[in-house]
């Protein structure tokens, strides 16, 4: 292990330390050793390590600039919010705090280059001073000039520095246009199962034995492997379980050896918080969003009581929901009472491959709405003319998307966005029943 | 102590390939000038004679260094730079700015830089200008000598030219074109670019201020050309320390150039491309690779060097992906066969899968929705599909229509790859149908 990690320039027994520090990347981090040089000397300008999300780019980076201590300025771009917290940090790394207040009020990269060149001409690199750019993606959505300048930065301030960007976005998507500087690539590829295996057993609880921790790992991985190679979240999720696991032993039911015995006590465990865990608590932005809508769905379906008013907004979503997913020209055929003898064949096209239902809700403009609602009404409920103002509030409530804008020139149209199961909920509250009147389920 | 005796001192290895390292870096990382420009001797020459006309004859000029990314624009300018700084009077005399589309992004900080770079801050003071017309010529003003009878030749460079062109009215280049036709004041302007459509962003009125002057660096050149300079920036000079070490050295790189596979390798390259700098990328990795335990690039360094060079990215990818989101990868190219590319939401991806898990009988493959539902988020936030433009918000996450940013060649290589791919998910991905 610590044979790759070998390199002029550095003692053995800080390489050892470093490698120590990073099971599993060994072959990385001495590639960019490798790369990156003797201290002195110059380094490629700029280097784009890409991998999957917790496949130790930070770590690896962060372990090899502090333990080698090497000048180098951390930027996350998740954090720099504005250029000017980024030329901050960068100037506060490399020449100290004064050097950061030289920056006039929204600098540009012109300000910047010139202050750094100012700096460096007073205290050179005496060896090579790293910027590591992590979450690199939100550059492309920066200045346009800002990743074009740093992949070149070296040119521009005439130092010693090499830019280091981490991303999870291979560099194709990053490439403007019209070109730019290339930096050097280099992968971090997954964690192998073992590697895995390897680092969340070094987690273990001192007061349970390594193999027993290690034992734990294996089975976790055994369940969550095929979802989820995340380290981040795999660690989240054995620090969450592992109670649970420990249990049968505090009761004194089985040994901390019988293997088996504490794989059947936590595996339908594990499963299930595949579907609870996993999914909510360490879900993405887009995740929680959703989560909102289904609780407001939710809400809404508590409240469903046979009051008329309520029901009318309920019939109101049934109707925008058959104008969702039926075919326009299927309405006659469903909501006209006496539409004479058209036969089903003639009006099933079959040559339409996909069933509604996966292409999702189509839009439909208000009048066939109005249409379908009275239709489905029927005299169950008399109609009022607070009709419009519930259509305002599904809008609000995000039952019904309006598509086009207010102030298009045609009327605006709409899309129900509830599923299929909730609007199969509300018709039976008000004793409707849908599935006779969806074109996909005839 | 003799110069000859330096020369015969035997270093220990570490010590020589710190100095090669060393040495090589500058090469390959640091656009370090060369004593000299091999290959683009006349673009040198013309230039040369361009700016040694504005720098000692006081005769303004213009001119445009139009080349791809990495030919040498820079460089070029450099080297001439350094050639004609050679001339005392030249060296007293000649005032240099440098500008570049990348930072001055528009003419307010354009001129504040011209500015500072003249040290003419102190003049301007608080000054106040009507036009920007009038603030360069007062700055040019300013650099007239004691006698006011002659003025100092200054060079404006402007790197990433054509970025230039996209400032408002394109007034910077407007009147630094008009200075360098008129008898104000002695400038050549120098506009590097790796736009050859360049005169097509200009402005009429800044079009015919223009000189036309173009010195184009197309590489013509052939591979023998490029296994040339490929032994030339891989070779160490004489006055390397340790001349044995230099000796050996050298010839290991020439034999190196002349191993077939190394050749094959190259040939590769440079069918891709030939321009310096993605040569250099190549050697950089060839070079990092040399340490005491392993003294000299060998064929298996350039091929190794050329296999992390030529890596497919979204195949690399593709490997850290789970089995679930292989499998809707798979399900997403079945759909892309069956409905000829056109795009696909999730509801359609599952379904494929849905039809793909029916026929075998165990279900270990039977997840959630919401499980299905975050691997297909994750594949969108990898960039691996992307969604078709417009009705981003408006539409359910499980509707949103979607292309598959991979090709079919891709996903078949990289299931060949995959760590312990499951048969019949092969199988599936390899029918013709879904
Ligand atoms: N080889 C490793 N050994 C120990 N911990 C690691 C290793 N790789 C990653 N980690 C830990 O996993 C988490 C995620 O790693 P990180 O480097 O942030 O991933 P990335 O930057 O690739 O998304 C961090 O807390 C890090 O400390
Ligand atoms: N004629 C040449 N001979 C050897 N190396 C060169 C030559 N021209 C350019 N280079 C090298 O190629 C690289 C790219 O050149 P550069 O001048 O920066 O290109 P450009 O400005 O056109 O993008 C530099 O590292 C430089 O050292
Ligand atoms: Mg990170
Ligand atoms: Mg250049």
């Amino acid at each position: 292990m610590t044979a790759v990690l070998q390199h002029p320039g550095y003692e053995e027994e800080r390489m050892q330390r470093v490698a120590g520090q990073l099971p599993g990347r060994e072959v990385q981090a001495g590639m960019l050793l490798s790369l990156m040089g003797q201290p002195q000397h110059y380094s490629y300008p700029s280097i784009f390590i890409y991998g999957h999300r917790a496949s130790g780019k930070s770590h690896v980076m962060h372990v090899l600039l502090k333990e080698l201590e090497l000048p180098h300025a951390t930027v996350s771009c998740v954090e720099c919010v504005s250029v000017t917290l980024l030329f901050e940090q960068v100037l506060l790394s490399f020449f100290g705090c004064d050097a950061a207040s030289l920056l006039p009020c929204s600098p540009s990269l012109s300000d910047f280059v010139r202050i750094y060149r100012q700096q460096c001409s007073q205290t050179p690199a005496k060896e090579t001073r790293y910027i590591v750019m992590d979450k690199a993606e939100l550059l492309r959505d920066a200045d346009t000039n800002l990743l074009p300048a740093l992949l070149r930065l070296q040119e521009l301030v005439e130092d010693n520095v090499t830019v280091i960007l981490l991303s999870e976005i291979v560099w194709d998507n990053f490439r403007p246009n019209t070109g730019c500087f290339e930096p050097l690539l280099l992968n971090f590829p997954d964690y192998s199962k073992g590697e895995l295996q390897q680092i969340l057993s070094q987690d273990r609880h001192p007061s349970y034995s390594a193999e027993f921790y290690s034992s734990y790992i294996n089975i976790l991985l055994g369940v969550f492997y095929s979802v989820c190679r995340d380290l981040r979240e795999l660690r989240r999720l054995a620090a969450l379980n592992f109670s649970k696991f420990c249990e049968p032993l505090a009761e004194g039911k089985v040994k901390e050896t019988d293997t088996h015995k504490l794989w059947k006590n936590i595996e339908p465990h594990l499963k299930k918080a595949m579907q609870t865990v996993y999914l909510r608590e360490v879900s993405s932005l887009q995740w929680e969003q959703m989560q909102q809508m289904e609780e407001k769905e939710a809400g809404a379906l508590r409240g469903v009581d046979t009051h008329s008013a309520v029901a009318l907004d309920d019939f109101l979503r049934i109707a925008a929901y058959l104008a969702s997913y039926n075919p326009a020209r299927t309405d006659k055929r469903f909501f006209l009472k006496h539409h004479g003898k058209i036969r089903k064949t003639n009006f099933l096209k079959k040559n339409e491959k996909t069933s509604n239902h996966l292409l999702g809700p189509k839009p439909f403009p208000l009048d066939r709405l109005l249409a379908i609602f009275y239709s489905v009404v029927d005299s169950r409920v008399a109609p009022t003319a607070s009709i419009f103002s519930q259509i305002s509030s599904l809008v609000t409530l995000q039952l019904l998307t309006q598509v086009s804008h207010n102030d298009q020139l045609n009327a605006p149209k709409y899309k129900c966005a509830v599923s299929m199961d909730f609007i199969c909920a509300i018709s039976r509250t008000v004793n409707f029943d849908i599935v006779k009147y969806l074109y996909d389920f005839l | 102590m003799s110069k000859r005796k330096v020369k015969n001192d035997h270093m220990p290895v570490g010590e020589c390939i710190t100095q090669v390292q060393k040495i090589l870096r500058e090469r390959l990382c640091h656009q370090q000038l060369p004593q000299k420009l091999v290959g683009v001797e006349a673009q040198h020459k013309h230039l040369l004679e361009l700016l040694k006309r504005t720098a000692i004859h006081g005769e303004s000029n213009s001119v445009l260094i139009v080349g791809p990314r990495g030919a040498g624009k820079t460089m070029l300018l450099k080297c001439v730079l350094r050639d004609l700084l050679e001339e005392k009077e030249v060296q007293k005399n000649l005032l240099q700015v440098y500008l570049n589309g990348l930072l001055q992004t528009d003419d307010r900080i354009a001129l504040k830089e011209i500015t500072r770079q003249l040290h003419l801050e102190n003049v301007v003071g608080d000054r106040v200008f009507g036009s920007f017309a009038e603030n360069l010529a007062f700055l040019l003003d300013a650099l007239k000598k004691g006698d006011r009878s002659s003025s100092c030749p200054v060079l404006f460079i402007l790197d990433e030219f054509d970025l230039f062109a996209h400032h408002k009215n394109q007034t910077l280049l407007y009147n630094l074109f008009d200075v360098s036709q008129s008898a104000q004041a002695p400038i050549a302007v120098v506009g590097l670019t790796c736009r050859l459509d360049v005169l097509e962003l200009l402005e009429k009125r800044v079009k015919s201020r223009f000189s036309h002057r173009q010195i184009h660096l197309l590489s013509s050149l052939t591979f023998s050309q490029y296994l040339d300079q490929v032994q030339a920036q891989l070779s160490l000079a004489h006055d390397f320390p340790d001349t044995k070490f230099a000796e050996d050295w050298n010839a290991g790189i020439k034999t190196l150039c002349e191993d077939k596979s190394v050749e094959e390798v190259l040939q590769k390259h440079f069918n891709s491309s030939k321009d310096f700098r993605s040569k250099h990328m190549l050697l950089m990795l060839c070079l990092s690779r040399v340490s005491v335990a392993n003294p000299a690039i060998k064929p298996a360094d350039v091929l190794e060097a050329s296999r992390l060079c030529l890596a497919d990215a979204k195949a690399n990818m593709l490997h850290g992906l789970s089995i679930l989101e292989l499998c809707l990868i798979i399900a997403m190219k079945h759909l892309n066969d069956i409905y000829e590319g056109e795009p696909f939401n999730l509801q359609m991806v599952h379904n494929e899968f849905k039809k793909f898990l029916q026929r075998k009988s165990n279900s270990m493959y039977n997840y959630d929705q919401p499980v299905v539902m975050k691997a297909f988020e994750h594949l969108q936030q990898l960039e691996l599909i992307r969604p078709v433009d417009g009705s981003l918000a408006k539409t359910q996450r499980e509707y949103q229509l979607m292309r598959l940013m991979l090709d079919h060649s891709q996903i078949m290589e990289s299931l060949q790859k995959y760590p312990q791919c499951p048969t019949d998910v092969k199988q599936w991905a390899m029918s013709a149908f879904g």
